[in-house]
């Protein structure tokens, strides 16, 4: 980011003389600092978990939730600008809402990852706009089994078996790629991706977090639900006794 | 059930007086036709093909306004190509049924058309979608449909059968369809039905005069109108089938 101040970066719809588009390099930074969300496809379903960083003492627990419900089959987990995962989720559930009324069927993750990811790059295009400062994780379970994908600022958007996005994704890569995750059963990877977002949680910088988990599989029926209480909780404890041991 | 309003087509429209029918099998579906388009007592088109290709395991069979059905097996079609392409994959055979019953639905007041959806997908294999006249869409193991439909409802609930094969459903579709065509006077000419499977579609032609054979009729009538009938029999050697005494 050297060039800053020379004038490309004022709008997305101009390019930099080596063929950059500044704004949507910005938005990626919004969405580094962003707390971490992370999604694990495994066997027979999808985990998707976040780090929520808590501002104030004052919010009420589980407020401004960044993992949202597209569809009964579609999960979606943001980092970045909260009101913008809002209005991306909004689209997505209209998008899912119009293929179940033309089709009859639930809509494939990859079509609604593509019609996002459509969407998403539209607004790299004009100068009126600015680009989206969400990399969006979506999740679910359709006809070929689970799937997950990640859309970036850019409209780019990839299949992953596990993916991590925001402040921590570095070293939340490492870990899931330590694990063998189309081996995990459901309940292992809630673990282990209860496991990552306290690892990756930099407590001398943030002070506190809210850890926030759905998954989707056969575990759930096929539906996209918050991970049950109990299990959350079980899942916090296991990580904070492991990170005690590790450190 | 798929009675067509003939106040509803318009002067001197191509009308498909039809008889159709889709019955699902272990492995697959049979659809079948009579080939008989007619503008009113005028037969238009005597080897009509009324199985539409919506997709490749996907037929319709079309019953109503000659126009209006193939405008919707067109429109059809082309939106199964245009999902197949997004999608990367066969549609399933409740997606055409699903678009085609929209179509019919939102256009009810337009339009003239019972429709029924046949085919074979990956996710469900065979199955058989009626789309009647307003719009409903309805799965079921057999259907039938067209004017000529309604004189055999009763021979297909005493003769269909769960677990049949491909041979006897397509014997099954054959007598419905030459009864049906036998007495419905705006069905008729020849039948034509496609066997559709995982493994391909394949289609079948039986002429007009190699249908199956059912009871014609029997001559009844005593010795002393036989004898004036005999000079009749003696002209032409056509023998009524009934007559009145």
């Amino acid at each position: 980011m050297t060039s800053i101040g020379t004038g490309y970066d004022l709008s997305a719809s101009t390019y930099s003389p080596d063929g950059r588009i500044f704004q949507v390099e910005y938005a990626n930074k919004a969405v580094e600092n962003s707390g971490t969300a992370i999604g694990l496809r495994v066997k027979d379903g999808i985990i998707l978990a976040v780090e929520k960083l808590v501002h104030s003492k004052l919010l009420i627990p589980e407020a401004n939730r960044r993992i949202q419900t597209l569809d009964r089959h579609l999960g979606l987990a943001t980092a970045g600008l909260l009101a913008d995962g809002r209005q991306l989720a909004d689209k997505a559930r209209d998008e899912s809402a119009n293929f179940r009324d033309s089709f009859r069927s639930p809509a494939p993750v990859k079509y609604i990852a593509d019609r996002l990811g459509s969407y998403v790059q539209v607004y790299t295009l004009y100068s009126s706009v600015r680009p989206f400062g969400i990399s969006t994780i979506i999740g679910g379970v359709d006809q070929d089994g689970p799937s997950l994908f990640v859309i970036e600022p850019s409209g780019v958007f990839f299949g992953y078996h596990g993916a991590a996005v925001g402040k921590g994704r570095q070293l939340a890569k490492t870990e899931l790629e330590k694990l063998k995750l189309s081996e995990l059963s459901m309940r292992q990877a809630v673990f282990e991706a209860a496991r990552i977002i306290y690892l990756v949680h930099d407590d001398s910088k943030e002070k506190t977090f809210e850890l926030e988990m759905s998954w989707i599989g056969d575990e759930t029926n096929g539906l996209h639900v918050p991970v049950p209480k109990d299990l959350l909780a079980e899942a916090e404890q296991r990580a904070k006794a492991e990170l005690e041991d590790f450190e | 059930m798929d009675h067509i309003d003939m106040h509803r087509l318009k002067q001197g429209e191509v009308n498909l007086g039809t008889s159709i029918m889709a019955v699902q099998f272990d492995g697959g579906v049979v659809i079948g036709a009579d080939s008989r388009t007619t503008t009113g007592s005028y037969i238009a088109n005597r080897v009509t093909d009324k199985l539409t290709f919506l997709h490749d395991r996907i037929y319709c069979c079309r019953s109503g306004s000659a126009a209006d059905t193939q405008a919707i097996a067109d429109f059809g079609h082309y939106y199964l190509q245009m999902q197949a392409q997004t999608l990367g994959s066969a549609p399933a055979v409740l997606t055409a049924a699903a678009i085609m019953e929209k179509m019919c639905y939102q256009n009810k007041d337009q339009l003239s058309a019972g429709i029924i959806v046949a085919g074979w997908d990956k996710k469900t294999g065979p199955s058989v979608y009626n789309i009647p006249l307003g719009g409903g869409l309805f799965r079921q193991p057999w259907a039938i449909g067209g004017s000529g439909s309604t004189y055999v409802y009763g021979y297909c609930d005493a003769t269909y059968q769960e677990g049949w094969g491909k041979d006897e459903t397509v014997n099954f579709v054959k007598n419905t369809l030459t009864l049906a065509m036998s007495r419905d006077g705006s069905s008729g000419g020849c039948i034509r039905m496609c066997v559709i499977t995982e493994d391909g579609v394949e289609r079948k032609f039986i002429p007009g005069n190699e249908l199956p054979k059912f009871w014609e009729g029997k001559e009844v009538l005593g010795e002393a109108t036989q004898k004036a009938l005999a000079a009749i029999s003696a002209v032409s050697d056509v023998a009524p089938m009934a007559v009145e005494v």
